[in-house]
Formats: C-alpha cells, structure tokens, sequence
C-alpha cells in the first residue's frame, strides 16, 4: 500500500545528508569542544561553522547571538525565564491564546505562582491576533511581549516584525516561536526589533532535542542553565555536538529549499485543499487565507469526529493529525480552534495536513482519493448530517 | 494514538448494525455534538414479549464511541427489555476486550442511550435534561443521576475517574466542589450499604489528608502528563474555594449586601476564568438579573454559555436565591 506522511508540523524526516554530517561527531570526532587538544579543537570549528550557517538562514547581524539549545521548549522556557529576571522592575508578559504549549504552560505556572500577570490576546475566525486588545495590553509594565511566528495548528502567520516594533514602544522585549516559522517564511533579524527567536530542529529534516534562541546582540539576557561556560555562559552544559552539527547543515539547506517549500510544496497544498473541497461538502479551511505557512492544511469537517477520521485515514496509509479533543486525552477542541471561535459542529472534526519538501504529489492524490469516502461513511452513521444535509446547500461559513 | 483492542478496531471500522430503524418503538439520545460526541440508539421491541428484535445506531464521535454503539446493539439484540436493564457499561468495554480508561465514557454513553431508549419504549420521560438532580457539569451537561449511575456500576472514588466515565469535570471544572460533594456522598453510601469499603471512599474537602494527598498527587501527575491530567491539575487549583453551592441559603439580605455578596463571588472566579485567557466583569444589578461583560476566551464562543451557567450557579448559591446572569453585548 502507498503511504503518504502529511504531519510534518509534527516531526520531519531526517535528511540524509545531515545525517551523515553528523555520524562523524559520535566517532572519530567524539572530543569535548572545550578542550584544549586536538580533539578538541575540530570540534569546536564544526560548532562555530553551525552556528554560521544558523546565523544565515536567520539573517543575523552576528554569529554569537546564536545560542544552541535542546529544542523549542527549552528555547521557549529560556526566552521567558530570562525576560522576567531581566526586567526586575516590570511583571507583565503578553502573549496570545493560540500559542504552542512551550509558552502557554509556563505563563499559566508563572501567573499561578504569582510571578506574572499575563496578557492572553486573543485571535478573529481566521486566527489573526487581535491588534486593539494587543496595544491595549501594551504598558511600561510589560517585562515581554513573546507571539508566535507562525501556528503550529493552522499555519497562520503573524506579523511579528511589525508587532515587535509596537513592543519597543514600550520597552519590552520581545520573543517569537518561530519553530513553524524557520525555513518556510524569509526571516531577517539583522533589521528587525525582534530580541528572542526560538526554533527547533526537528521541525526542518534536522533531529529532534536540538534548537537554538536567538538573542539579539546588547538584548538583556540571564540563562536558564548554570554550570560550565559553554554558549559563551548562556547556555551551560558539554555541547551536543552531533545535534548541533545537524541542525547547522539542516538550516543551510531549509534555506536551499525555501524557495521549493513556497513554490512546488505550497501547490501541493493547495491541490490537496481544492480537492478536498470541491469533493466533500461542508468543509472549510481553518486559518489566514492570506498569510498561511505554504505547507499546512488544517480542514474542517462537520458533523464528524477528528479521531474517527483519522483512524480510517491511517488504515489507508495516511498520516495527518488532529486538533480533536479525542485524540489528545483531553475532552475539549484545541485550544487554538476554540480561540477562532470555530463551532463546535466542525472544531471536533477539523485535520491537519502539514507537507514538506520530502511530500511527492501521489501522497496528496492519495488524500483526495480516499478522503471522500471516509468522510461519507462517517457522516452516514453521524446522527446529525441526516439534518444538516438542507443546510449544506447553501453552506457558506465566514470562515471559508 | 489509542491503544485500541482488535475488537474496538473490528467495530469501529466494520460497525454492526449502523443506520436508521424505521420501525424503531424505543429510541434513545444522548450527548451532543458540542460534547465530542453523541449516541441515538433506535431498536424495535415485540410490545408483547418486549423482546428486542432489531437495534440500530447513529453515532457522532471518535473510534471508541462508534465500536461502543455497535457493541450495545449486538448485546441487546434478542434480550428481553429487563434482559437488556441488567446490562452495565462495562459489559460494553468487556464485549469489547477493554477500553482505554480515558474512554470509558463511551461505554456509558451507550448505557445511557439503553436506559433513555428503555424509558421511551415505556413511554416515560427520559431525564436527560437535568430534572434528575441538579446539572452538575455545564460544559458537557452531566447531572447527578448520570454520575451517581457511573460512580456506582464503576464503583469510582477519584475525581479522575468520574472524568474519564461520564466526562463531568472535563471542561471548565467550576463544578468541582459540586462534583466532589457527590462522588463523597455516593461513596459514603456506598460504605453504608457495604459495597464499598471504608478506606476506599473518596472523602470531600481539604481536611481529610488522604484525599489531599490524592488531588496533589493528580496534580503532579497532571502536569507530567500534560493533557491527559488536566482536569485534575485544575481540581486542586480551584479545591480551597470559599464558596460551596450546597451552603445553606442566608437571611433575606439588603440590597447593597447583595452586590457585594455578587462581586465576591465574580472575583472569586475570575481566577479561574483569567486562566482560561477570560475574564468577566460585573456592570449592574437588577432585581435577579445580574449583567456582566465578558472578555477574551469568555467571549461568543460555546464556552460562554457555560461560563455564564457556572458564573449563574455559584452567585445563586451564594446568594441563595437564583439569579440570572446575562452577558452584555460586546463587539
Ligand atoms: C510552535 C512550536 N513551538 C514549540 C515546539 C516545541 O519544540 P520542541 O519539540 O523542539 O521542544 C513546537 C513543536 O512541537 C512547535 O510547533
């Protein structure tokens, strides 16, 4: 059977390429970068080519304001931790209500330890920040202003530069999870007011436990991890250095492809989005239709249940994910969704597919071809379609 | 994903008897879509020897509801009306060779379905609209009848596990300390009537260490857990709460003391909705008509009317007289 992996948001392939960079690094090239010694010392060239080429797809003005990490979450924590030890004399983070869990669950612990008050600002059907409640959050109070770049769940984009110049305004720092963000969407922090930048290997044919925080250069900063003097003391610990090496070949050639991500890949997604929604009634596409990362598709489907679908869905050989409550463990729509005010007769059913530039075209044929049919079985034992098949004619949500 | 049995997988994707019976004399419904998920079970029963001779169903949910339904309908094929009574929910996860413990729920739903299919079938009103007992989780409409039913045939003494089988506490959580009053209740009677022992029984408040103990560690967990456990982190965050819907109704009260009594109970739960990204402000008071704006995640959504509901349920407790809370119109 054809297979067909279309949750990349979720983990990507490991480019061989990268792969093979890094496998010298457990072997031959084993040596601690810290030390003195020859073993050493290649190393420690390997980690300062990596950080160049991270520099470079950032578009950085140096290559020090790259700081190697163990992942988004940990870049996440950092940028945040840092800001509020930073700003002693400010206590006030903003942020937004569809932000990853990497942001949202360290500002609900900071506000529950009474740490921080937090602005959660919230999204319109499209999942674009609300920009009134934002300048409205915006005071000399405010330690930091951290918004994603770009949503893990709907691909909307926000635009960070632009809000990071609204947090300048009022002397924030400002950070952006930019883990979705990097390789898809151009980034040049060398002319931007953005202090933080966190991303994450795995998301771009890198490994997975490796990432990076930008910090700006003269940008405040305290680390989060204490100990040796590695990171230039901003992030203690003996570096990784395969990690490391992969995720600097890894951004070298998201930059390669970011022209195909934008081109070849984003066709495929709008193939895959037209020709689910010419075949399938009542459905619509969750997200900006504007500003949208070029590889994510996150439809809804009324009436039928997320985890349903994709159980059939994987027995056809496609791998996609969902912001279903069922799937998660949790009894609630994805928090995301909820935000956007999606109803609940189609948040329960709305899937993710995220592409790449390892996505061939018969993955997304696969998905055109057996979707229909899977959604069709399912709403037929559905007890609420039989009802809402009147309304589909003239079905016309403000969200499509 | 679920750890699904072969069985689930079987009766999810080959469902046993799906579909509409026309000639159905015993329809059951629950759930609804906003719940995640939602069962109408229809079977067609000989009037004379109330023997179930054909049952069908429509599902609205996720792989373990639809296998739920299917199994339900092939457990009361051929049983006789007080055949099919004596069936529990966990016959249905048994049918079925287990169900992941998050999703219990659905064995219930089809228990449920069964007993609101019986009650038409005898032409009595089935009380799923809250009549049977107070309403006690908002957000997915879960009444004390449902959940002394659940905690009984499971015989569950953790906030946990009456999440995981009826769904209650699931959402918001405002109910907790409703919640935790029951499940004590029932378990106390449990104790009482020796099926249950003394040790086990979930005991309701901060001053019982064991119990305490129970929720921090659910909150520990929780939060390893992520997701799974959220429910139960938000129990222990909401568990001091001052305010007890089964407090004893107060004197008549002026009317000044009145809007106190209301703005403390709005700022007692603004916490909880500030965790949610909402907020609720309280901008007047008329007679029994309390009018509050709502801001942020409160805002339009589904989730607004159940935050109202459980804004509304908390001040009347308070007050002890029911009030009506009306959200402005904003935007
Ligand atoms: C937007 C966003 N932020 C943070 C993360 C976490 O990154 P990591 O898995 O590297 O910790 C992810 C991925 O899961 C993500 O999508």
């Amino acid at each position: 059977m054809s297979t067909a992996y279309l949750d990349n948001n979720a983990t990507t392939k490991v480019d061989l390429r990268v792969v093979e960079a890094m496998l010298p690094f457990f072997t031959e090239q084993f040596g601690n970068a810290s030390s003195i010694h020859e073993f050493g010392a290649h190393v420690s060239k390997a980690l300062r080519d990596a950080r160049k080429q991270v520099q470079t797809l950032l578009g950085a003005e140096f290559d020090h304001e790259i700081v190697f990490t163990s992942g988004g979450t940990e870049s996440d924590s950092t940028a945040i931790l840092s800001a509020l030890e930073c700003m002693a004399d400010r206590d006030e983070i903003v942020t937004s209500k569809v932000e990853h869990p990497a942001i949202l669950t360290v500002c609900q612990h900071l506000e529950k330890i009474g740490r921080a008050k937090v602005h959660y600002i919230g999204v319109d059907a499209f999942g674009r920040l609300d920009l009134e409640a934002f300048r409205a959050a915006l005071s000399p109070r405010v330690a930091l202003v951290t918004l994603m770049w770009a949503n893990n769940e709907t691909g909307t984009i926000f635009p960070v530069e632009g809000l990071a110049e609204l947090a300048k305004e009022v002397g924030a720092l400002f950070h952006t999870d930019a883990v979705q963000a990097v390789g898809k969407v151009p980034i040049a922090l060398k002319d931007s007011a953005i202090d933080m930048l966190s991303l994450s290997g795995h998301k771009l044919h890198g490994p997975k436990g490796v990432g990076a925080l930008y910090v700006k250069r003269g940008s405040r900063f305290k680390p989060l991890m204490r100990g040796g003097h590695q990171e230039r003391g901003r992030r203690a610990g003996t570096e990784n250095a395969p990690g490391i090496v992969a995720l600097g070949l890894a951004c070298e050639l998201a930059g390669q492809y970011m022209a195909e991500e934008n081109t070849r890949v984003k066709a495929l997604r709008d193939k895959l989005e037209r020709g689910v929604l010419e075949t399938v009634p009542n459905c619509f596409v969750n997200g900006d239709p504007h500003d949208r990362l070029p590889n994510t598709a996150n439809i809804a489907f009324e009436y039928v249940e997320g985890e349903a679908i994709l159980l059939h869905l994987n027995r056809a050989g496609i791998a996609a994910s969902s912001g279903s409550a069922c799937t998660s463990g949790s009894l609630e729509p994805s928090h995301v969704l909820r935000a956007m005010n999606i109803p609940f007769t189609a948040a329960h059913g709305s899937i993710r597919f995220s592409l790449s530039r390892e996505t061939a075209e018969p993955e997304v044929d696969r998905v055109i071809e057996v979707l229909p049919g899977i959604i069709e079985r399912l709403r037929a034992l559905s007890p609420f379609w039989a009802g809402a098949q009147k309304a589909a004619k003239d079905f016309k949500p403000i969200y499509a | 994903m679920w750890d699904y049995t072969d069985k689930v997988k079987d009766y999810f994707f080959n469902p046993k008897n799906a579909g509409v019976l026309d000639e159905a004399n015993a329809v059951g419904e629950v759930g609804a879509i906003s719940c995640g998920d939602a069962l109408k079970l229809m079977l067609k029963v000989d009037p004379v020897s109330e023997v179930i001779l054909e049952a069908k169903f429509q599902t609205f949910g996720c792989g373990s509801a639809i296998a739920s339904s299917s199994a339900l309908t092939e457990l009361v094929i051929g049983k006789t009306i007080n055949e099919a009574l004596n069936l529990s929910n966990q016959d249905i996860a048994d049918f079925l060779g287990g169900l992941p413990p998050e999703k219990m729920h659905c064995s219930v739903m089809g228990y449920e379905a069964l007993q609101a299919a019986v009650a038409n079938f005898r032409g009595e009103e089935w009380k799923d609209d809250h009549e049977e007992g107070a309403l006690i989780c908002k957000c997915f409409g879960i009444d004390e009848g449902m959940i002394e039913r659940a905690v009984r045939m499971n015989r569950l003494t953790t906030i946990e596990a009456v999440t995981a089988y009826t769904k209650a506490g699931g959402g918001c959580l405002t109910c907790f300390d409703a919640l935790e009053g029951l499940l004590a209740k029932v378990n106390a009677k449990m104790v009482a009537e020796g099926v249950l022992a003394e040790a086990e029984a979930y005991k309701a408040g901060g001053a019982d260490p064991a119990a305490l103990k129970k929720k921090t560690q659910a909150a520990r967990s929780a939060e390893n857990a992520g997701n799974a456990g959220r429910a139960a982190v938000r129990a222990a965050d909401v568990a001091p709460s001052p305010v007890s819907p089964l407090a004893p109704p107060p004197k008549p009260l002026t009317n000044l003391q009145r809007i106190r009594l209301i703005e403390e109970t709005i700022e007692d739960i603004r916490p909880l909705l500030k965790k949610d990204g909402g907020d609720c402000e309280l901008l007047d008071v008329d007679g029994s008509n309390v009018l509050v704006k709502l801001s942020g995640a409160c805002v339009g959504c589904q989730a607004a009317s159940m935050t109202v509901g459980g804004i509304q349920e908390r001040i009347s407790a308070r007050l002890g007289v029911p009030v009506r809370v009306i959200p402005a119109k904003s935007h």
